[in-house]
C-alpha cells in the first residue's frame, strides 16, 4: 500500500474448532443424513474446510415429524416466560461462543473477521435477546390477548449472513411458540450446525429446532411438505417466485425476503464526507453480498464530480484480502459461481458504455476475490442499473431535482431499502414518504436493529422480520 | 489559474477561492456553503479506523514516525529557562542510549522563552515553535497579538502557533478572524504559521470545518486543534474533519497544508490511531513532520518506552526514559 504497510493481524483459525465432518441436526441429535455429503469450501483459499452430511426428502419428513411432536407436546404448551428462558440462554451462549462463531463464519463465508466479529455475531445474539423479551408479552403485541403460534415453520436462508439470517428466522419463531426446520445455504452450513450444538447446550427440548443442510431440492422438500404451516425464505427473487407458486392454494403462511437494487440518494446539501462513508458502507459492506445494499448511487448532478472524486479516493483505501486479517475491509466472494456472475454483469456494464473504475488494491492470487468497482455514466436502461449484482460493484447515476430522484429511485422492480443524504430534515421526511422501499435510512446506511422491522415491496418480497411487526409472521392473527 | 484578483488573497490562492474573501458576505456564503459534517457518521468512521491492527514492523515504523512528528511542549506559567533547556536537550536526544532514535520535530514554548530554546537548539534541525497572539485565550488587542508574534519571531522561532479569536468566530465575524490570521501571517515573515482553532470551544463539527477553511484561506501553514488548555482538546473525529479540510484544500489548490492535533494525546496507541487517520483520510503524502505534528508533552515518553519494548522485546519501565 505504500510507506505505511499495516502488519497482517490474522485471527487464529484454531478458534473455530473446525471439524472434518458435520451432520444434520434432527430431533435433538446429530444424525447421518441420507443425502449425498457436500464439501464446504473456504472461498478465500479454495481449500475444502469440511464434509457436511446432507438431508434427503425422507430426512425432511423425519425432521418435520419431530418438529410437530415437539410443537404439540412441549413447545406450544409451555408458558411464554419459560420459552423466554431458553431464548435468553441461547443468546448468552452465542455471546460466549462469539469468537468461535465469528472465525468459523469468516472461514466458511469469506467475509472479513471485522464484520463477523463486530456485526454478524453480536446482532445474531441481539435478535435472541430481543425476541426472548417478547415471548411472555405476546398478549401485548397488539394481536389480541392470546395470539397463537402457527405450528411448524420451514425456513430457508441464504449464504450472505448465515448465522444472522438464522437468528432472524429462528428467534421470532421460537419466541412465538413455533418449532423449526431450517435449511442453511449449501455453501455456508457450518455456523448453523454449531448453532445446533448451542441448542443442545441450552437443553432446548428435542425437535424444537432441526437443521438440515442440503441444496435447493431439500429447500423444496421443506416447502412442499404437507405438515409445514409456515414458510419463511430469504434469497433470490427467482427462487422466491417458485416458492410462492408452490405454496399458492395451500393453507401455509409465507414471508419472502428477496433481492434488491437499493437507491442511495445524495443531495447537493448532504454531509458529503459522511455520505461517501455511507456509500462505501452501503455497497462494500460484506463484499456487496447484501440484499439491501445501496447498489445504485443517485447523486445530484451539481456535486456528482466531487462525490465521485472523494468516493474513488476513499474506495482505494479499502483493504481487500485474507478475511481472517483484522485489517481486512473486503473479504472473499462466497463462491466461484457468484464470482462468475459478478464478472458477467460487470462485462455487460462495459459493453453498454458505462465507465468502469476499479480500486488499485492488490488482489490475492488464490481464492474468489473481486476488487471494489465503481461504474459512472450509468443510465437506467443498463443492466447494471436494473439487475442485482450482489457483489462489490456500485452503479452511479445522476439526477437534477428531488422529483427526478424519487422517480429514478422507485423505477425498479425491487423495493427493499433506500438511503437519503441531505442536511434538510423536511426533505428527508418528504423523500421517505415517496420512496417505495421497506427501509429508508437517512444520513446513514446498513444499520440494523432487532427492534426495526425489515422487509420489502414488489419483487423484494413481503412480510417483515424484526420488531413487533415481525412477530405477526409467526402468529395466527 | 490566473493571478489573484482580491487584495486580501494570499499570492498563490486560486482566483476562485481568493474571491470568496472579497467581503464579509461572500466569505460567510462560502463557509456556510461547505458540506455539513454528520456527527454520527464522522464519529463512527473515527471509531472504525481506530481498530486497525498495527504490529511489529508497522508499529516500529509508526512509533519512529510519531516521534519525529512531536512538538515537545511546555506551556506553563511556571516555565523557566532551565526547564526549556532541559526540554531542548530531550528533543535532541529523546533516548540517550539509542542513537538510532529519531529526534522530535520541534520544541514549543511561550514567546519570552523562544530565545532560550533557539540558543539551546542552535545548529540542530529541531525547530523552535512559539505560541503567540495572547495564547491561550487570545483575548487581547490586535496590536498586542502582533507584538507577541514579533517577539517570538525576533527571538528566532521557526514556527508560530497562533490562537484564533473564538468569540469573533462564534459571533459570525468571519472577516475579522480572517484578517487577523492574515495579519499574524504577515508578522511571521519566514516563520511557519500554525492556526489553533480551539475546537473544544467551537462545539460543532460544522464549525470545525468552517474554521479550518477560514484558516487555510488566510494562509495558515498548519491547522491545529487546541491549546491544550481547554477540554475537550484534540479528538480523533475533529482531527478527521481537519484532515478532510487539508485534503480538499489540496484538491482545489494543489497546496499542501498541515494538521496538528494537540492536547490529550498521551499514549502510543492513541498516536498510532491518529497516524492511521492521516494515512487513510488525507493520504500518505501527509505522513511527514512537514505536514503532521503532535502537540504533546507526555506522549514522547510513552513512545520511547514502546519503542524500547519493540526493539528489546520486553518492557523496560518508566525509569528507563528521562523525565524533563
Amino acid at each position: 500500500m505504500g510507506i505505511f504497510d499495516y502488519a497482517p493481524a490474522p485471527e487464529s483459525r484454531a478458534i473455530a474448532n473446525l471439524k472434518d465432518h458435520y451432520k444434520p441436526f434432527v430431533d435433538g441429535e446429530f444424525v447421518d443424513g441420507s443425502g449425498e455429503p457436500l464439501k464446504t469450501v473456504n472461498p478465500a483459499t479454495e481449500e475444502i474446510l469440511a464434509e457436511v452430511g446432507t438431508a434427503s426428502a425422507s430426512d425432511v419428513d423425519t425432521a418435520v415429524r419431530a418438529a410437530r411432536r415437539a410443537y404439540d407436546t412441549v413447545w406450544s404448551k409451555m408458558p411464554g416466560a419459560e420459552r423466554a428462558k431458553y431464548l435468553f440462554r441461547i443468546a448468552r451462549l452465542i455471546q460466549e461462543r462469539s469468537r468461535e462463531l465469528a472465525v468459523l463464519e469468516s472461514l466458511d463465508n469469506g467475509k472479513s473477521i471485522k464484520e463477523s466479529r463486530d456485526s454478524d455475531v453480536p446482532t445474531a445474539a441481539a435478535h435472541f435477546f430481543y425476541h426472548a423479551g417478547w415471548a411472555d408479552k405476546l398478549g401485548y403485541a397488539g394481536y389480541g390477548p392470546d395470539p397463537k403460534p402457527l405450528g411448524v415453520a420451514g425456513q430457508v436462508i441464504p449464504w450472505n449472513f448465515p448465522l444472522l439470517m438464522l437468528a432472524w428466522k429462528i428467534a421470532p419463531a421460537l419466541a412465538t411458540g413455533n418449532t423449526v426446520v431450517l435449511k442453511p445455504a449449501e455453501t455456508t452450513p457450518l455456523t448453523a450446525l454449531v448453532f445446533a450444538d448451542i441448542c443442545r447446550q441450552a437443553e432446548l427440548p428435542p425437535g424444537v429446532v432441526n437443521i438440515l443442510p442440503g441444496a435447493g431440492d431439500i429447500g423444496a422438500s421443506i416447502v412442499e411438505h404437507p405438515d409445514v404451516d409456515k414458510i419463511a425464505f430469504t434469497g433470490s427473487t427467482e427462487v422466491g417466485k417458485l416458492i410462492q407458486r408452490t405454496v399458492a392454494g395451500t393453507r401455509k403462511k409465507l414471508t419472502l425476503e428477496l433481492g434488491g437494487k437499493a437507491a442511495n440518494v445524495v443531495f447537493d446539501d448532504a454531509p458529503l464526507d459522511q455520505a461517501v462513508e455511507g456509500i462505501v458502507n452501503g455497497i462494500f459492506f460484506n463484499q456487496g453480498h447484501v440484499c439491501c445494499a445501496g447498489s445504485r448511487l443517485l447523486v445530484q448532478e451539481s456535486v456528482a464530480e466531487e462525490v465521485l472524486d472523494k468516493l474513488r479516493h476513499r474506495v482505494s483505501t479499502l483493504r481487500l484480502g485474507d478475511p481472517l486479517d483484522k485489517n481486512t475491509d473486503i473479504g472473499a466472494i462466497n463462491s466461484a459461481e457468484q464470482l462468475a456472475k459478478i464478472h458477467g454483469l460487470v462485462e455487460s456494464g462495459d459493453a453498454e458504455g458505462a465507465q468502469r473504475w476499479t480500486s488499485p488494491c492488490p488482489v490475492p492470487d488464490r481464492g474468489f476475490f473481486f476488487a471494489p468497482t465503481v461504474f459512472s455514466e450509468v443510465h437506467q436502461s443498463m443492466r447494471i442499473a436494473r439487475e442485482e449484482i450482489f457483489g462489490p460493484v456500485l452503479s452511479v447515476l445522476t439526477f437534477r431535482t428531488p422529483e427526478e430522484a424519487v422517480t429514478k429511485a422507485n423505477n425498479t422492480p425491487y423495493g427493499l431499502s433506500a438511503g437519503i443524504w441531505t442536511e434538510k430534515g423536511s426533505r428527508i421526511l418528504w423523500m421517505a414518504n415517496q420512496l417505495r422501499a421497506g427501509v429508508v435510512w437517512a444520513n446513514t446506511f446498513n444499520r440494523f436493529d432487532p427492534a426495526a422491522p425489515f422487509g420489502g415491496y414488489q419483487e423484494s418480497g413481503f412480510g417483515r422480520e424484526g420488531g413487533r411487526t415481525g412477530l405477526e409472521a409467526y402468529l395466527s392473527v | 489559474m490566473t493571478a489573484t484578483t482580491s487584495p486580501s488573497a494570499t499570492p498563490d490562492t486560486p482566483a476562485e477561492l481568493a474571491d470568496v474573501t472579497r467581503d464579509d458576505a461572500s466569505l460567510r456564503r462560502f463557509l456556510h456553503g461547505l458540506p455539513g459534517v454528520d456527527q454520527v457518521g464522522v464519529e463512527q468512521r473515527a471509531a472504525g479506523l481506530g481498530t486497525r491492527s498495527i504490529k511489529k514492523e508497522a508499529k516500529r515504523w509508526a512509533i519512529d514516525t510519531a516521534i519525529s512528528m512531536v512538538d515537545l511542549t511546555t506551556l506553563e506559567g511556571a516555565d523557566t529557562r532551565g526547564k526549556v533547556r532541559a526540554l531542548a536537550a530531550k528533543a535532541l536526544r529523546p533516548d540517550p542510549e539509542r542513537q538510532d532514535c529519531p529526534r522530535v520535530a520541534a520544541v514549543c514554548v511561550y514567546p519570552d522563552l523562544a530565545q532560550t530554546a533557539v540558543e539551546a537548539l542552535a545548529g540542530s534541525a529541531v525547530h523552535v515553535a512559539s505560541v503567540a497572539t495572547g495564547f491561550p485565550s487570545g483575548r487581547t488587542s490586535r496590536a498586542v497579538k502582533l507584538a507577541d508574534t514579533r517577539l517570538a519571531v525576533e527571538a528566532g522561532a521557526h514556527e508560530v502557533d497562533m490562537v484564533i479569536d473564538r468569540g469573533a468566530f462564534l459571533e459570525g465575524r468571519y472577516m475579522g478572524v480572517f484578517e487577523e490570521i492574515r495579519a499574524v501571517k504577515a508578522a511571521c515573515g519566514e516563520a511557519h504559521l500554525k492556526v489553533i482553532l480551539e475546537t473544544g470551544e467551537l462545539a460543532t463539527y460544522d464549525n470545525v470545518r468552517r474554521a479550518s477553511w477560514l484558516a487555510l484561506l488566510a494562509g495558515g501553514d498548519f491547522i491545529k486543534t487546541s491549546t491544550g488548555k481547554v477540554s475537550p482538546a484534540a479528538t480523533l473525529p475533529v482531527t478527521h474533519v481537519m484532515l478532510q479540510a487539508v485534503r480538499d484544500w489540496f484538491t482545489r489548490t494543489g497546496q499542501l497544508r498541515g494538521v496538528k492535533p494537540a492536547g490529550g494525546i498521551r499514549t502510543t496507541k492513541d498516536a498510532i490511531k491518529y497516524l492511521v487517520a492521516v494515512h487513510e483520510v488525507a493520504g500518505e503524502q501527509w505522513l511527514t513532520p512537514e505536514l503532521f505534528r503532535f502537540g504533546a508533552s507526555s506522549l514522547l515518553n510513552d513512545l520511547l518506552l514502546q519503542r524500547r519494548t519493540q526493539v528489546d522485546g520486553h518492557y523496560s519501565g518508566p525509569d528507563y526514559v528521562t523525565v524533563d
